[in-house]
Formats: C-alpha cells, structure tokens, sequence
C-alpha cells in the first residue's frame, strides 16, 4: 500500500492498462506533449507514442465521436473531457451513439469506452468551467456513471471501466487532483457498482459521492464530538447504477437520512436517493430524508458569492441537527 | 464494369427500388412505424460506390435512409423489412426500426438518426482499422445536408490530420429535409468544402452508376493505398420526400419530372439494351421476378415473424452481466 495522489492513480490506470493491451488508447486535448492538465496521462506520449496517445484538435463531439467509432473494432479508448462543462459538446455521441448502439442494433454493436472529465466548482473558475453535471448522465440508459471520491477509487474504477464492454462516464474533480491516499500496491479493480461505508455509525445516515463524502466526514466528526451524534458514511461511488440494497441497508440501521451533492437541487443523484429510500424502507424512516446541495444560480465568480453558492461540512452538520430537532 | 456486373447490379438496383416502395405500402398500411425515408432515384451512388469497394469487408455507416446500404452490403432483404416491421427476427431484433439497420457481420455498422452523427463514428472505424493494421477501408454514406454540421468540419480535420483510411461519400440530392441546398448552404458544390482540410475530393454524376463506379475506384484507390481520406460527390436525386410526412411543396413537379428522365436505373437499362445485353421482354420479365420475390418472400417473412417478447424489454442495454461480473463486482481474476 503507498500512498498517492488522485492524479497518480489515474495515470497509474492509464499506464499499466496500455502496457497490457496494445488496442488501449487515450485521446483528448493536451493529454500527449502537454502531459495532461490534470497530469492524469503524464509520461505516456513518450512511452507509447502518437497513434496510442491522442493531442485531439478542440472538437469534444467528434473526436468523441471518433473515440466511438474506434470501440466498435474493439479498440478500448480513455477519453479525457478536459472539463465536464466541454462535456456537453461530447452528450452527442456520448449519449446517442455510446450509449445506445448496443440497444438499437439488438446487441451486435458495443461501445467499450471510457469518458473521463472534472467538473465542480473549484476556486473561482466562473460559471462556463464549475458545472456538475454528474445528473444529466446518470439517466441515460446503457451508460454507467462512476464517481471516485479518493485515489484508491480512481486507480481502480479506471480500471475496472477499461476492461468493461460498457460504456463508462468517470466523473473526476478539479478539487481532488492532489488528494492523497492509499491505493493498493497490486493491480486493484474496484467494482462498478455498489457503495461503501466510509464511517459507520448508529444515528443517521450521511449520503454523499465524490467530493461531498469528504464534507460529510467532516461533519461527521463534528456530529459525534460536539452533538453526541453517531453518523453513518456512505459513499455513493457508482451513480448509474445507484446501490439501492445498500441505501436501504444503512437507512434501516439509522432511520434517518441527509443525502449531500455539490449539485444544485432540483433533478439529480440526491432526489433520486430519497425517492430510493422512500420505495425501499420508507417504514424504516424516522424523519423525512432532507438533501443539502448548491444554489441554483450560475457559478459567480466572487470568492463570497462562490462559497455561499456551494455546501460545506457546517451546513451538513445544521441539516442533521435540523432533523432531529436540535437545529 | 464489366458486363456481367451491369446485369446483376441492374437487378439488384431493381431489388432496392421495389423494396423501398414496398416499403411505402406497408407504412400506409401501418404495418411499418416510426418515420421512413426511402432510397429510390439515389440507387446508383450506394451501387456505384460499393462495386467499386468490397462489401462485407470494408465497413459502412451512414444515416437514416440505410435499408439499401445494408442490403448492398450484404444483409438478407428479408430481416431488412423484419426489423421495418419490428420483428424479433429483424436485423436489429426490431430494436432498431428503419433509422437503426445494423448489420456487423457484414460490416455494415449502422443507420444513425442524428444528422452528421456519423462523420465521426466513420473516423473512428478508420482509427480501429489504422491500429488493427487492416487494408480495409472506411466508408461514410450521408446527405449533403449532414455537411452544415460542426461534426463534419471537426471530423475532416481529424481525418486529414491522422490520415485516416475513410472515404466519405456525400450524396447531394440536393435537400435537406425540405429546404434547398442553395437556401441553406453557402457553397452548393460539397467537394470544394474539404479543400480547406487538404482533403483530395471529387464530383461526379451520381445518376450514371458507371460514373459513380469510376470515380469511386479512384477514390478508393487513394484510400487503401494509404493515402488517407477522400471525398467523394455524387449529384443525385430522392424522388420521395424526405420521410413519409413530406408533401413535396418545397419544389415543383416539373423539378422532380426532370430528374426522372434521368433515373439511374433506366440509364443503366437502357444501355444495355443498346448493347443488346437484353430486351425490353428481359427486363420486364427480371421486374415480375423481383415483385414476386419482395412479395413471397421478403414481406412474407417479415409478416410472419414474431414479435420481441415484452419480458425482454430490457435485454441489449448493457453487455451481458454474466460476463461483466468481475468489473461490476470487483472481483476480477
């Protein structure tokens, strides 16, 4: 076990996948020279060259497209969306070709890429580069949707969506590049599905993905230092499709749930948790399950107006209070 | 061409005109769904071009009006109008329709309904092959009007820039939907809008299937050689609207009278009637043939094939679980 940062366990992912099949490509803007702006392809232009590590023209939806294409001969492409707000030029062939070969040719055609961007809000990158749009592509059928919240979950979800015959969506964040953290020293594959428990407790269930598992840890601890509140941790890593078993699991040990994203609230993974939550234990439930998300306005750049638009570990930790009674 | 290919693409032209406007019947009958768009007056480009190219081995795709294209490549007519009806036993198993003929055993890799769409998967193919390290070739079917898309100047880019084994076939019948190509397009001619890729490209008479095949063996000459992408523009016409909705009232009948004096299948019939190859008794007799065949066989399957079952409903969303277990749980070997 060493610990590394996020960056590296993609580039990690990235490398030992090439090495092992020569028809793993990557493809995306800067990823080759330039190294990657993320770092995640650093080092593989030079070990595999220009036809296997792709500097694509800026042209998400076609060279998306073009990334597709390749996957139908059985070529497995990795390709970066610089940004998940360049995504939505890519939703094209994401959606319409990758997504859906599969089911309108009755199974004879599949698109075993892997989509990779960050998204977020990071530090006052405005309202054209700080979208979260993890909710548009987790309700699309035939693609999976995969969120890591640590290094350990980059490295093996990359992996893990490089061997599957599925299209994958990787949604990284700009946050979270020089994370640091465990990742196995052998080859790991974390699975595609399914949720874990980061801290278990007793009293109610934090659910969270992605960079707000972090806020929901640090409430956590709060909670039980200052509160006596026993929180529960449960880290939502794979969004499409969402663990309902394990949703229902710890609710029906906490009877309580706050379900945290850093996207804004109307549609999305957290309206989605509670309407699960609701078909699977609703019985279970002692409070009604509330969701802390982002304002919905478009990012503003100012500092002030920024951390105002986006959750933290305090309004977590006032969210739970709220529910019992203590707020 | 040689003589003996005249005469068979003769008929098979004839197989695509009376499956297409069998088609139409059927749609009025409501045995067809969805939105159709038919092929007849355009026969010669796809005929032309894939004489010319191997079938079954070089891969196509193109757009929404692909039941011949698929069938010039190969597939059986009989799943062809199976998946038109929504069959199981349609090409697609009858999750496709008419906009979605698929057909990989045959490497033809699909119909794609969003205009342009295509230029990119066709690019991509070429990537595949260009790794593979095949002489097979891409081929890109798609209208004129695909070409006001930003995926068809991102996807000339790329393709002259990776020097891509693709040829792109642009088949300008001059609509696109019902607007006109002098009306939506500042350049009529679609060859000189690669020239600003470096792109070798060509027009020709997309009517005279002799024209075609020559041009596109030149074309695809350039490509398998290895000399990356090529386009290709044939001049054609649709006689029907753009799908079964289209009354035609964008332009005029004496426009469409014209173009049917020049018709790809006529033109072809009639020379080899001057080059005494056959009669007019020939032809007529190989059309009551073909009728027959489209009628006792083709529609005759289509009809009594099942329907998909409702509890399969969910079956082609995602690969096989089975074989996906150690992804989706982790637990690879």
């Amino acid at each position: 076990m060493a610990e590394i940062m996020y960056w590296e366990a993609l580039q990690r992912a990235h490398d030992e996948e090439m090495a092992r099949d020569p028809l793993v490509i990557c493809m995306g803007e800067d990823i080759g020279v330039a190294g990657g702006t993320y770092k995640a392809t650093k080092g593989l232009y030079e070990k595999y060259g220009p036809l296997r590590v792709i500097d694509t023209p800026i042209s998400e939806n076609s060279y998306t497209g073009l990334g597709i294409g390749a996957s139908f001969l059985g070529v497995r492409p990795i390709i970066e969306l610089m940004s998940v707000n360049f995504a939505w030029l890519a939703m094209d062939q994401m959606f319409n070709s990758a997504a859906k070969v599969r089911y309108m040719s009755g199974g004879q055609l599949t698109a075993p890429c892997v989509f990779r961007s960050a998204g977020g809000a990071a530090h006052q990158l405005g309202a054209q580069h700080s979208a979260r749009m993890e909710k548009v592509f987790m309700g699309i059928a035939g693609l999976r949707v995969v969120t890591p919240s640590n290094p350990r979950q980059a490295y093996g979800l990359l992996k893990s969506a490089v061997r599957s015959d599925d299209p994958v969506y990787i949604n990284e964040h700009e946050l979270m590049y020089n994370m640091k953290g465990d990742v196995p020293d052998g080859e790991y594959f974390h699975p595609l599905e399914g949720s874990e428990v980061t801290r278990s407790g007793t009293d109610v269930t934090l659910f969270g993905y992605n960079i707000s598992v972090h806020w929901n840890l640090k409430a956590a601890e709060i909670l039980d230092k200052q509160y006596g509140i026993s929180a529960e941790v449960v880290d939502l890593y794979s969004l499409s499709p969402l663990d309902r078993e394990g949703i229902r699991k710890s609710v029906s040990k906490t009877h309580r749930a706050v379900v945290v994203g850093e996207e804004e609230a109307p549609v999305g993974v957290c309206a989605e948790v509670i309407s699960i939550i609701n078909e699977e234990c609703f019985f279970e439930l002692d409070a009604a399950p509330v969701r802390v998300n982002s304002a919905l306005v478009p990012q503003p750049y100012n500092h002030t107006l920024e951390k105002a638009a986006i959750p933290n570990a305090e309004d977590v930790v006032a969210a739970v209070l709220k529910l019992f009674g203590r707020g | 061409m040689k003589l003996e290919d005249k005469k068979r693409v003769l008929r098979e032209m004839v197989v695509h005109r009376r499956f297409e406007e069998r088609c139409y019947q059927a749609y009025i009958e409501r045995k067809i769904g969805g939105f159709l768009h038919l092929y007849p007056g355009q026969e010669a480009c796809c005929n032309g071009v894939m004489e010319a190219a191997r079938p079954g081995y070089d891969y196509v795709i193109t757009g929404y009006r692909d039941h011949v294209h698929a069938i010039k490549c190969g597939s059986d007519p009989r799943e062809v109008m199976a998946e038109l009806y929504g069959k199981e036993t349609g090409s697609s198993k009858g999750r496709g329709g008419s906009m979605h003929i698929f057909d990989v055993k045959h490497r033809f890799m699909g119909g794609y309904a969003l205009v342009g769409g295509p230029f990119p998967l066709a690019a991509g193919i070429a990537k595949g092959i260009q790794m593979k390290g095949g002489d097979e070739i891409a081929i890109c079917f798609l209208g004129d009007a695909a070409n006001n898309q930003g995926t068809f100047h991102e996807t000339m880019n790329m393709a002259a820039l990776y020097k891509l084994p693709v040829l792109f076939v642009c088949e300008n019948n001059l609509y696109g939907i019902g607007t006109a190509i002098e009306r939506s397009t500042a350049v009529v001619h679609q060859h000189k809008r690669v020239c600003g890729y470096d792109m070798e490209a060509a027009e020709t008479d997309g009517q005279d299937i002799e024209k075609v095949y020559e041009a596109a063996k030149t074309a695809i000459n350039h490509v398998r050689s290895g000399k990356g992408p090529y386009f290709l523009e044939l001049l054609t016409y649709r006689y029907r609207g753009h799908s079964m909705s289209d009354s035609r009232g964008y332009r005029s009948r004496e426009e469409e009278e014209m173009w049917k004096q020049r018709d790809p299948i006529f033109i072809l019939r009639d020379r080899l009637i001057a080059e005494k190859a056959m009669t007019m008794a020939d032809y007529e007799a190989m059309e009551k043939e073909v009728d027959n065949y489209i009628e006792n066989e083709v529609i005759k399957f289509a009809e009594e094939s099942p329907e998909p079952k409702a509890e399969e409903l969910e079956k082609y969303v995602f690969a096989d679980r089975e074989s996906q277990m150690p992804w989706i749980t982790g637990k690879a070997a």
